[in-house]
């Protein structure tokens, strides 16, 4: 696992208080992970904060499973 | 119409003298000072360097770490109490109209670590807005009401009362009309605050309400004393379950005390200062007489506001001169603040809890910290001064007064049936 999926993932599990085993690619934040619309804008947040980025809303949106979140930053994070 | 009775059924309390109703009653009981040195920030700059805070409080003993996070301090401490007293109050939440069931919470001011945290991360920034999402939810007011409600079910009403230092005794006299007016059958209801913060101590010791005496912390808190200098910032939280009579006897409930009758009044006078004649004050307790059908001479103890301010605590003392007339002399009188300090907007719940405990104990707590007389208060009143005093107390009357010139009394008659 990169440097930047296991950030992504212990953000994820600080965030929204679940278990690490739970926190798999095909994981949604909504559906699987327990997230409401404001954990989920926090998680962006924590996100753009680790990595020094600022990801803009349209992206986010698209944002919706610990996959995504990896698959993003690894593309985007500087 | 014939309005309902409305009875204590449930206690819960998080101060600075006790994380729970029998601690913090052994705490008044026996005159303990819940002041000290502040941990929650380094205070070291500020003309205050002290506070009453909750001692040994780790939210990860009641919360998980996901619900901590987005709960300011003084919703936690709402939570805690709010579910200490739904146990104590036995109630069974399946068996109850939850329809009919409210929670109204006193806060005079609400998240403010919340707002000052976010408020610093912003201006820390290069001015790119970076707040939280759970900063407004977190922040406001209403709150600790709106999470309890969730927690428990209740959908009956659901507000925060707003009205500084009295803000939990309009709480809890809003829940005493809704019930007795029969729109609702009980209550979660009391207040919680906190703000011992840097902008909390700061923005008081700006105004200079504070004692300063830091060489000695647990002395400063002192009503009624000649050397009072200001009163000393607390923090916590108390609930009482208020309940129709005949639902709480229906459901074999225990009854603490009976809430009879209560009052309001503003001074129309300053910001901050209280109206030298205590005009407010005296009003605010003959309203509560008379609501509660008892005559002035059937009161036994005052919890009074007390605050240790030089003239907050002057002008409170003249009322009820101007209330009991002779009878003043008889009252058992005591500021519990000198040991919890001031809670703020949860003030006037854990003195509620205080009047409760004392009619259940038949003890008048004391107004610790006395050592120089004051030649500007009547030497005839009894502030029960230093020690707690045995007392048959049927009667007990709470005065709250807030920041605006708000003014609230509560009182409470020994249960009978």
């Amino acid at each position: 696992m990169s440097d930047i999926a296991q950030k992504v993932k212990s953000i994820i599990i600080d965030k929204l208080g679940v278990e690490e085993s739970e926190v798999n690619a095909e994981a949604s934040f909504t559906n699987d992970l327990g997230a409401d619309s404001l954990d989920t804008v926090e998680l962006i947040m924590e996100f753009e904060k680790e990595f020094n980025i600022s990801i803009p809303d349209d992206q986010a949106e698209n944002i919706g499973t610990v996959g995504q979140a990896i698959t993003y930053l690894e593309e985007n994070a500087k | 119409m014939q309005l309902k009775r409305v009875v204590v059924t449930g206690l819960g309390a998080l101060t600075p003298i006790g994380n729970n109703p029998d601690e913090y009653w052994q705490g008044l009981s026996t005159g303990v000072s819940g002041a000290a040195p502040i941990t929650r920030f380094d205070a070291e700059k500020f003309k205050t360097r002290f506070a009453c805070e909750i001692k040994n409080y780790d939210p990860l003993d009641h919360f998980d770490r996901k619900e901590a996070r987005k709960m300011d301090p003084f919703t936690q401490y709402a939570h805690i109490v709010a579910e200490q007293a739904v146990q104590d109050s036995g109630i069974d939440l399946d068996k109850i109209d939850v329809d009919r069931a409210g929670v109204i919470w006193g806060a005079g001011i609400g998240g403010l670590k919340t707002f000052q945290d976010e408020v610093m991360n912003f201006a820390a920034g290069d001015g790119t807005p970076k707040y939280n999402p759970f900063f407004i939810p977190k922040m406001i007011a209403d709150i600790a009401p709106g999470m309890i409600s969730i927690k428990y079910g209740f959908r009956g009403p659901n507000f925060t009362t707003v009205s500084a230092c009295a803000s939990g005794t309009n709480a809890l006299l809003d829940s005493f009309n809704y019930i007795r007016l029969g729109m609702a059958d009980m209550f979660i209801s009391g207040g919680s605050e906190a703000a011992v913060t840097e902008s909390g101590v700061g923005g008081f010791n700006a105004m200079k309400a504070l004692s300063e005496r830091n060489d000695s912390p647990e002395t400063a808190s002192r009503p009624f004393d000649k050397d009072r200098d200001g009163f000393v910032l607390g923090e916590g939280a108390a609930c009482l379950i208020l309940e129709e009579l005949e639902h709480a006897k229906a459901r074999g409930a225990k009854i603490y005390a009976e809430l009879i009758g209560g009052g309001m009044s503003a001074d129309a006078h300053h910001m901050t200062a209280p109206h030298p004649e205590g005009i407010g004050a005296t009003n605010v307790m003959k309203n509560a007489i008379k609501d509660a059908n008892i005559s002035p001479e059937e009161v036994d103890y005052i919890n009074v506001h007390g605050t240790s301010t030089p003239l907050g605590d002057l002008s409170e003392s003249s009322a009820i001169k101007n209330v009991f007339g002779a009878h003043a002399y008889d009252l058992n009188i005591s500021s519990t603040k000198s040991m919890t300090g001031h809670l703020l907007g949860a003030a006037g719940a854990i003195e509620a809890a205080a009047c409760i405990m004392a009619i259940q104990n038949q003890v008048a707590p004391p107004t610790i910290n006395h050592f120089t007389d004051d030649e500007a208060f009547d030497a005839k009143l009894n502030f029960t001064f230093n020690k707690a005093q045995n007392r048959d107390i049927k009667v007990a009357l709470s005065n709250t007064f807030g920041f605006g010139g708000h003014n609230t009394s509560i009182i409470f008659r020994k249960f009978e049936g």
